[in-house]
């Protein structure tokens, strides 16, 4: 294959990886933004949409399609509310301390990989595409599928976009996010908004992983990419910013898509790494946030 | 409820973690009165309008609005039983624009346009501001915006804390005029203010609070007439 086409495609791959990403540092940076709680469990997250999108697809069978797609609005709803309990029952009960909720989190990655491989085992396991039309291109084939995620993510994150700018459920997050205490004197019931917010973040890093597990698989230790690669694309967006969090997925998956095809997998984390602590030492709010107040 | 007060705090107690701040406070607000607290530096002034209000839990006693006992209601719920509050240094949502920290103030109580025309009928500056980040205002505007905020409620009882710490002086006869005006449409409120020729001529009486115990609260003639109290508990005459 010549050059162009040949980086054509590693963009492609690369536009794949940072879609599924800029979703799943979202959900994170969200987490953090409004409830200053750093979420180690929010890779556990992704790995139970994963896998409860196999549970799902596998107990319909039938059509692919038809399981993908029950397993695209089952598998974000169990996780989201699987995460409004940890939320109410854990975090809620320590008061938001940031040096507690990191050690309950910790916990709640632990728990929550230890009933995967209880309940679901330790293989991988595939779930079908819902629909395996290849697009030629006139160079190579290219999965029609892969290019939907590129597209659902991309209305997932305008649709954030839009709730948080435009809705009154937006204006009560950032209310809470802003000043609580405020936030309370107007009749916000900022211990919902908390576990609402918290409930979001796990369900768009489901998401993400239902998205993606057609062309990788299901696995109870598949949560710790995505949790060590969104908190690299946090670090470098800049927390809370929706933008900084979308062009840092972006950089990050296409650079690492590039990279991996041209050289190797490892210098592209070697690269992402280095990204992140040239950002730290010389912009540490990240590309897009702000300094803190 | 008997002498008309609209709020009554009786044998307040609260802390903060283990140090006791209020010491049984007792505070009666009449409907349609502006009641000013006055106070030296860390009397305990915010405290008891954060408790009023929940932010604070109240360790013992009872804050009563209309008879219904507030104590036990978790804090988003007071500001829907009438209570509005400006909190000292205003508590703008800074990177909100005006608009935002007003469409904020308006959905505590579900209200709607026709509160939010009257509100800025007050404050009719705003209307050009609408789309300005409200960090980006000036002192005076942030207050006006912080009052304006909290009479998107329609309150009962409205709750002012220092509203004119660091202005200068139109701003502070805005702020006066402000709160004449509310008392003519029959809210009753409490006003935390430092300076006591700052209150006295919108003050119908004045309560003093001295290391978080009230002491005597007096009416504004009396007061007039014999300053003296003021020397006693805030150390200027
Ligand atoms: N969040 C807090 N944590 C611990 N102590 C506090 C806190 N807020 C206030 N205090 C203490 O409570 C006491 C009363 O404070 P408060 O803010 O109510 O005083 P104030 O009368 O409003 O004073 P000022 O006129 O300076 O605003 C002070 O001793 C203060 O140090
Ligand atoms: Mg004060």
């Amino acid at each position: 294959m010549a050059f162009g086409p040949h980086l054509l495609l590693a963009v492609l791959e690369g536009l794949v990886t940072a879609a599924v990403l800029s979703l799943t540092a979202l959900g994170l940076s969200l987490v953090f933004g409004v409830m200053r709680i750093v979420n180690v469990a929010h890779g556990e997250f992704f790995m139970l949409g994963a896998v409860l999108a196999w549970a799902v697809a596998n107990a319909l069978g039938g059509h692919p399609a038809l399981g993908f797609v029950a397993a695209l609005v089952i598998a974000p709803l169990i996780v989201g509310a699987v995460a409004w309990l940890a939320e109410r029952l854990v975090l809620s009960r320590l008061k938001y301390n940031p040096e507690s909720t990191i050690v309950a989190t910790i916990g709640l990655l632990y728990v929550i990989q230890q009933l995967a491989l209880t309940f679901y085992g330790p293989e991988a396991r595939p779930v079908a595409p819902p629909f395996s039309y290849r697009l030629s291109l006139p160079w190579f084939g290219y999965s029609a599928y892969k290019l939907s995620i590129i597209a659902a993510a991309a209305l997932l994150l305008i649709a954030t976009w839009l709730v948080l700018t435009r809705t009154k459920i937006g204006l009560t997050m950032r209310a809470t996010q802003y000043d609580s205490e405020t936030a309370q004197a107007f009749g916000i019931p900022v211990g919902r908004v908390y576990a609402g917010v918290f409930a979001l973040g796990a369900m768009l890093a489901a998401l993400a992983a239902v998205l993606i597990v057609p062309i990788s698989q299901a696995h109870y230790l598949m949560g710790q990419d995505p949790l060590l690669l969104s908190f690299i694309v946090v670090i470098i967006g800049g927390l809370g910013s929706l933008r900084g969090t979308v062009v840092a997925a972006v950089l990050i998956g296409v650079s690492d898509g590039v990279v991996s095809m041209f050289f190797s997998p490892t210098l592209a984390k070697m690269i992402a790494t280095l990204a992140v602590a040239l950002v730290l030492v010389f912009r540490p709010q990240g590309l897009f946030g702000t300094a803190p107040r | 409820m008997s002498d008309g007060a609209v709020l009554a705090v009786s044998g307040l107690d609260a802390f903060y973690g283990e140090v006791q701040v209020l010491y049984g406070l007792d505070l009666t607000l009449r409907r349609g009165e502006v009641l000013c607290l006055l106070g030296r530096n860390g009397a305990g002034k915010t405290t008891t309008l954060k408790a009023i209000m929940g932010l604070v839990p109240a360790a013992a006693g009872s804050i009563r609005l209309e008879g219904r006992e507030l104590t036990g209601l978790p804090a988003h719920e007071v500001p829907k039983a009438g209570i509005a509050y400006v909190p000292q240094g205003r508590r703008l949502f800074a990177e909100m624009t005006v608009a935002e920290n007003i469409e904020i103030g308006l959905m505590a109580r579900k209200k709607g346009a026709s509160v939010r025309e009257a509100v800025l009928d007050l404050f009719p500056l705003l209307r050009q501001r609408w789309k300005q980040r409200s960090g980006t205002l000036s002192g005076g505007e942030q207050q006006m915006l912080a009052m304006a905020r909290a009479l998107c409620l329609e309150p009962k009882v409205l709750l002012l804390d220092e509203p004119t710490e660091g202005l200068m002086p139109s701003m502070i006869a805005k702020i006066r005029e402000t709160v004449g005006k509310l008392r003519e449409q029959g809210v009753s409120t409490i006003l935390v203010e430092q300076r006591v020729d700052a209150v006295l001529p919108v003050a119908d009486r004045v309560a003093f609070i001295e290391n978080g115990r009230n002491r005597e609260t007096v009416g504004v003639d009396v007061l007039r007439a014999d300053p003296s109290a003021v020397k006693r508990y805030v150390g200027v005459g």
